[in-house]
This record gives C-alpha cells, structure tokens and sequence, in this order.
C-alpha cells in the first residue's frame, strides 16, 4: 500500500516507479496525496495496480493508460485519459476539455460534468459522463461509446465516422453528418454493458438514451458538392 | 501559451495578502510563458488623487524626473519607486500636466487610475514578482500574466497587463485575428495605441465601449461579436473583476471562488495555494460567457 505525497515526492520519481511494477506486481494499491493540479500524473501505466488520487489533477492525467484503475477524488484537467487503451480512470468532479480524446480502449467515467471536446477522436474507448458535455464532443469520433447522463452541448458529433453517442438529455446542437438513430439490440446491450461496468444499473435504465451517430455522408466525395469547392 | 491568473478579494481581513497570493499564483505560471510578466494590483486611494504608474529604463531618472514634477506642479506629490517604476499621485486637475511633464522627459504612462498600480518587465515571473516586491503588496483584487511572446515582440511594452482606461486593464493568453481592423476603427473613435500588441486592442476595445456607457458586463458581451480570434480575457476595473473566454473555448480556464474570494487561473496549479481550496467551488468557465464581480 505504498503512500506517496507529491508535496515531498518529484511527480517524475513517482512515474518512474509506477512504470516500473511488473505485472505480478504486490504493490496493487497506491494512493497519491497532494496532487495540487500537476500535468502528467500516473500516464503510461501498464500494470493492473489501482491509484487512488486524493485531490485535483493537471493535464493528461493518465494517459496511455494500459490496465490500471485510476481514481481522482477531485477534478481533472485538459485531455484526461488521452488515448488510453485499457483499464478504467474514474474521475469523482469535473473533468475540462477533451477528457478521453483518441482514447483506443478502456472506461472513463466523469462523475461531474466534462467540458468542450469531449471524446474528440475516440477509437474505442467507453466514455460515460454521470453530468454533461460541453460543445463539439465526440469530433470526428472512430469507434467507441459516449455516455451521456446530463446535457451536450453544441456540436455533438461534428464529421463523426463511427461511434455510437447516447445521450439522456437534451442536445443542443448536432454537429456535421451527426443524426439521430434508432436504438438496435446491439446498441442497447452495448449501452448496457457500459452502464453496467460504470455501475450505473441501478441509477439508469438504456430507455431512457437517444442514440446519435454517424449517417455516414462525408465518407465520399459527392459531385453534388463539388461548387462547394 | 501564455499563464494568466486573477484573485479579486471577497472578505477584508484577505486583502493584506493580495500581493502575497498573487505572487505565487504568477510563480507557478512561469512555464507558461517565461519571457515576461506583469501585474496591476487595486489597492487603496485618496480622495482628489489620481495614481499615475509610469516607468523608465534608468532608475535614477525616476528620482530626476519626479523631483522636477514638484517643482512644475508647485507641491510635492506623493511617489513610490520600486524598481524601475514610479507610482506618483498627483491631483487629479493635474493629471494631465502630470502625463505630459512625465512623458516629455522620457518617462512612459504605463497606467493611471485612483485605485491601479500597474507593473510589468522582461523576465522570469517570479524575478519580476521579486523585483516590484509584488508579495508585500495589498489590495482588493489583481490581475497578472506570465508571458510567451508569440505575436509581438519581448519588450517591457508587449508584457501585460495593457491599460488603455483609467483603472482598467486587461490580461490575455491567446490570439486576435482582426485587430489591425479594430485597432484602425478604435484610433478613429480617439483611442491611442502604443503597440502592435493584439491584446492591447482587446483593451482598447473595452475602454471604448464602458466609455460609450456600456458596464464592464456589456462591454465583454459586445466583444464577442467585436473581436475575432482564441482568447481568454481577465479584466480589472476600479470595482469590477471579469472573465470571458471565446465561443470555442479554445484556451484553458479554471475558476474558484469561496466566501472569501474568486480566483483565476490558466491551470488549476495556479491556484491551488490558495487559503481554502480544498472545499472552494471550482469551475470551468464556459465560452463565450461573461464572468463579472463588482464589489459594492
């Protein structure tokens, strides 16, 4: 159960031993005090160990996550979880721009709200934002799931390729070749797998979800559109 | 990139340490932009006076220079040199005499107001912070900005905060598309422009509209429609403290406020030595909405 205070400890010296745990690791559980915001904190880890974070993050705050649980009991910066590829990172307050972006694999969960460009680029990773979302989310979004309990803001979807977007609220605004769809089989067991996983069964039932994603119009060049040019 | 910061104080026994706060929030916003920095500090005023904050290259010329404003003045106003800048209050059916007799030998306004000190330099944040000996300051709010020079030069004149009003200024981390056209429009309506800096514009704009009448609150409304480009703007009036950031939110915002005071940062690092941040609100401003506090 190793301790670690970032008021004392280089966030360098810490990433380093976190890089460093073998997958058989017995250091499983590690809780990081003083965070005070630093950029960076436990990116790139690539061992099934949880960190429990006791307090406020920077930028990119686990990023390239492989395997781990990342818990911050607090809120997280810019681009939190970018281009994880497993594991989960829960974030317990709000998370700002981009949280999730490119991310390939893995949970994300935002118990507060997210802002601008949430999901941005996702390629298959499960984003669920207990709050809302602010504009542009899920831009030019790949493969994945966007879970939406609150809000979205304007834009949502913009140029999407795939992805499939649930939203519980109300959506400002659709974003270029982003539409409504209606919900297959596959999408609800897949809502409902994601819900399960975050935890969510009880507080929400996939009913309650309208589905966005993409009609798949931008994939080609149109002549119509050619004046366009 | 660009680090600016803003505590506008809530409760009185808080103002004493302004400086102190403020000194530390630039500190940690020095990787941001390690070029320059500045800060204005709102502290106090009297009655009839107007504070004058001008600076020069040389030291010694301040000392010349404010003694021989005495003498044209005829009584002897009361001055401040920290570094190489000079605070001199003088009367405010002075003012004028005070810039022109100022400006003429040498010296350059950096900015007037009752209550606006106003100082800025090339440098690492924390040596410019050390140099005014900003942590020793009080106040009821401040404003500052660590700067990485991208759309002008690394000049004393190009560091923030720009003042174009009595008691206003503005810091910026960002870039205006169109500020040739505004700055064009504003000279026409008799604003003066010491830069080709495009957040002086910004500034400039600012003061143009609460001149015509518009509130602080207004005039950053009418400057979503006025100014193009990626900005997150912190304000400082007499009384009043602002944010506002672009309809795309393109540059990073953090805000805290308690009942003690509301505090911004480009990152949250920035504020996180702040009396009582753990149980602060802490918030994302969104786009292109204005933030404004008043004090009564």
């Amino acid at each position: 159960m190793p301790v670690v205070d970032l008021a004392t400890v280089p966030l360098r010296s810490l990433n380093a031993e976190l890089h460093k745990l073998p997958q058989n690791t017995n250091e499983t559980h590690w809780t990081i005090k003083n965070p005070g915001g630093k950029h960076a904190l436990a990116v790139g880890l690539d061992a099934p160990v949880i960190v429990e974070i006791e307090g406020h993050v920077g930028y990119y705050c686990g990023g390239m996550n492989k395997e781990a649980t990342i818990v911050v009991a607090g809120n997280a910066g810019v681009g939190v979880g970018e281009n994880m590829m497993s594991g989960e990172i829960r974030i317990k307050g709000d998370a700002s721009q981009a949280a999730g972006a490119t991310g390939r694999g893995g949970l994300l969960v935002i118990e507060g709200d997210a802002s601008a460009r949430c999901g941005i680029s996702m390629k298959g990773i499960d984003i669920v934002v207990k709050g809302s979302i602010g504009p542009m989310s899920a831009f030019m979004a790949q493969e994945g799931n966007l879970v939406v309990l609150g809000d979205a803001g304007e834009a949502l979807g913009d140029s999407i390729y795939e992805a499939r977007l649930f939203v519980r609220g109300t959506v400002r605004s659709l974003g270029a070749d982003c539409v409504e769809k209606p919900m297959e089989a596959a999408d609800r067991t897949a809502l409902a797998g994601v819900i399960a996983r975050a935890g969510l069964s009880d507080d929400v039932s996939p009913d309650e979800f309208k589905l966005y994603g993409s009609a798949r119009t931008l994939y080609h060049f149109h002549v119509d559109n050619a004046s366009a040019y | 990139m660009c680090g600016i910061v803003g505590l506008f104080i809530k409760a009185p026994e808080l103002e004493q340490d302004l400086g102190r706060l403020l000194s530390g929030m630039l500190e940690t916003m020095s990787d941001r932009g390690p070029d320059s920095a500045g800060f204005a500090i709102y502290g106090s005023d009297k009655a009839d006076l107007v504070k004058l904050t001008l600076s020069h290259s040389d030291p010694a010329a301040l000392e010349r220079v404010a003694g021989a404003l005495d003498a044209h003045l005829g009584y002897p106003a009361e001055r401040t040199i920290r570094s190489n800048h000079l605070i001199v209050s003088v009367r405010r059916a002075d003012e004028e005499t005070a810039r022109a007799f100022a400006t003429a030998a040498g010296l350059r306004l950096v900015g007037a107001g009752k209550r606006m000190e106003i100082f800025k330099e090339v440098g690492l944040p924390i040596r410019v912070a050390e140099q005014f000996g900003l942590s020793g300051m009080s106040g009821t709010h401040g404003i500052g900005h660590t700067r990485m020079a991208t759309e002008s030069a690394v000049t004393t004149k190009g560091a923030h905060p720009f003042s174009t009003g009595r008691d206003q200024c503005l810091v910026h981390n960002g870039s205006l598309s169109n500020h040739n056209s505004v700055r064009r429009e504003l000279t026409r309506e008799g604003l003066s422009f010491e830069t080709e800096n495009d957040s002086e514009v910004a500034a400039g704009y600012l003061t143009w509209r609460m001149r015509e009448g518009a509130s602080l609150r207004e005039a950053l409304e009418n400057s979503l429609k006025a100014l193009d480009g990626f900005y997150t703007f912190v304000v400082g009036t007499e009384n009043g403290f602002a944010v506002l950031r672009d309809p795309v939110s393109c540059k990073p915002a953090v805000m805290a406020e308690t009942k003690d005071y509301v505090a911004f940062g480009s990152e949250y690092r920035a504020l996180s030595g702040l009396p009582g941040i753990e149980s602060a609100h802490i918030f994302e401003p969104e786009p292109a909405k204005v933030y404004a506090w008043e004090r009564a």
